[in-house]
């Protein structure tokens, strides 16, 4: 039986028409989302641009973390975040991008893709991050033919092959489930120690000819055409080998999106955006929060938290601190 | 046959479809065997068509009505075009039931060609008329990848624009021999016409990059 997951279509014309609003949320996964809807109940004119609604939740198949949701699919928990922002009427601008954000006096200006301008008091950056590559030779050659970066995405191509993930977290631990359905063997090899969640390891132990190598780098992926295979490093003896494959899913977690404001606010060596207890940045009213910030533990639960904790802030910031208009 | 889209589906789907402008007609080609999700896709176009009276659903069979499968160039089941008011095929079609995220990108495509505006800058729309050459797209997708409707959509919307261009979706898993023919690993991938590839769902600005490079 097939499923069907329809988005709600955009307001554009609430965008058209509004020209300055109290806060522009950048970035639809839950921490943007959460943010809109305090922001929203505060009474605030909130605004959502979103390339895609539901961030990250969508490359994740299973979430069974989240208090008060024993388990629920990533993309259904999307819906229900957005059905919950749709039901407050918060306008969403979706499939845009945004091409630049200045600071003019205490105020924002906030360039679409689409040439449009939205001016703000404030803003709240909650992009998310993408997936960190492993930047080794032959990665890229063998993008999309071989190597992927989303299991969810990807698995059926992969039926009755023999697959490696590289990783040790939680995602990878993940997408060694979400391919036990389509690929004949799975071969994990990462870096160090796993970092999963013992209960997601757990349910390893009941899948057959899983093999794992642990303390062991992946040099490079070699192929004719398509990839055929990867050559590692076992650390622990210090000898290579190679691990014939048809594919190579990376699951070693994000690289920050924070490009748009890379000059405009301090970020660590990473790129990750410096916040403040109140999520705020090195930026009077430029606010940032979820997995684009340096908060260690990328978790749906801890990015909606802070999207709340980033509105009530700013709520506050408008209150006593702002001087504009 | 239980219904395919519940009661809350079909009230999203509704909402949805709320502002289309113009009429549109899904012209669906099918073949009694052997057809994997002709069955399906023939419920699904004709559950949708039931919720906007600006929708006409017309069947073909693809051996009986073989003049009109050529006229829109279609050698696949299932497979759908979707023309204009005036009856116009503007370069829109899917190979395969646009289910799952795709959805998004199927009732995009009907709003899009009852004539709602895309927002597109003037620019970009300039640019786009100026393709003179014989464009076809194709996005391989799969059901469950969250980023493909996007690239659907953009490849369709070019079509729109320019007669030149076609842009059609396939479903990878239905149509597994033109998975293994392009080689795809990996969704979303855009091909055009037969040979240059995108990567992933990339913004217009990408396609056309590549479009006036042909």
């Amino acid at each position: 039986m097939f499923s069907f997951n329809v988005e709600k279509t955009s307001e554009k014309s609430i965008f058209e028409h509004l020209s300055f609003w109290d806060l522009i949320v950048v970035g639809g996964g839950p921490a943007g989302l959460n943010a809109g809807l305090y922001a929203k109940r505060k009474g605030l004119k909130v605004g959502i641009i979103s390339y895609e609604i539901g961030g990250q939740l969508h490359n994740t198949s299973t979430v069974d973390n989240y208090l008060g949701i024993e388990y629920i699919e990533g993309k259904d928990l999307s819906d229900k975040f957005l059905n919950h922002i749709n039901s407050l009427e918060i306008p969403i601008l979706k499939q845009i991008k945004i091409t630049s954000l200045k600071r003019i006096k205490q105020d924002f200006e906030i360039t679409l893709s689409d040439g449009k301008i939205l001016n703000s008091k404030t803003v709240l950056i909650a992009t998310g991050g993408a997936p960190r590559k492993l930047e080794i030779p032959g990665e890229m050659t063998f993008a999309n033919k071989g190597v992927s970066y989303c299991t969810t995405c990807d698995a059926p191509f992969f039926k009755d092959k023999h697959v490696i993930v590289a990783g040790g977290g939680n995602s990878a631990a993940e997408a060694v489930i979400d391919l036990v359905p389509w690929a004949r063997k799975i071969t994990v090899v990462h870096r160090s120690k796993w970092r999963a969640d013992q209960i997601l390891l757990d349910k390893h132990k009941s899948i057959d000819g899983l093999t794992v190598h642990l303390n062991t780098q992946i040099l490079n992926v070699y192929g004719h055409g398509n990839m055929q295979g990867v050559e590692v490093l076992d650390k622990t003896t210090g000898k290579t080998f190679k691990i014939d494959a048809d594919g190579l899913f990376i699951e070693i977690g994000t690289v920050p999106n924070s490009t748009l404001v890379k000059d405009l606010v301090e970020t660590n060596g990473q790129g990750e955006i410096l916040v403040d207890q109140n999520q705020m940045t090195s930026v009077p009213g430029l606010y940032a929060a979820g997995d684009v910030t340096s908060q260690p533990y990328k978790q749906i639960i801890i990015s909606a938290a802070e999207g709340a904790k980033a509105a009530l802030a700013v709520t506050q910031y408008l209150n006593q601190t702002y001087k504009g208009e | 046959m239980p219904t395919l889209l519940n009661q809350d589906l079909q009230n999203q789907i509704r909402e949805f479809l709320a502002p289309m402008k113009e009429k549109v007609t899904l012209v669906l080609f099918t073949q009694e065997s052997p057809c994997e999700t002709c069955t399906e896709t023939r419920q699904l176009l004709s559950e949708v068509s039931a919720l906007n009276d600006k929708i006409t659903f017309i069947e073909k069979d693809l051996i009986e009505d073989i003049k009109d499968a050529d006229l829109y160039g279609i050698n696949l089941t299932p497979s759908f075009v979707m023309l204009d008011s005036e009856g116009n095929y503007r370069g829109v079609k899917f190979n395969g039931i646009p289910a799952g995220h795709e959805i998004n990108s199927f009732l995009t495509a009907i709003i899009d060609m009852s004539g709602v505006d895309f927002g597109f800058d003037q620019e970009i729309i300039d640019r786009i008329k100026k393709i003179d050459k014989p464009v076809n797209i194709k996005v391989f997708v799969t059901l469950s990848c969250p980023h493909c409707p996007g690239a659907v959509t953009t490849a369709q919307r070019l079509a729109m624009l320019n007669k030149n261009i076609e842009g059609e979706m396939i479903e990878a898993q239905t149509f597994y021999h033109l998975s293994e023919q392009y080689n795809v690993s990996g969704v979303p991938k855009i091909v055009i016409n037969e040979k240059h590839e995108l990567l992933g769902n990339q913004p217009i600005e990408a396609f056309l990059s590549q479009l006036e490079k042909l």
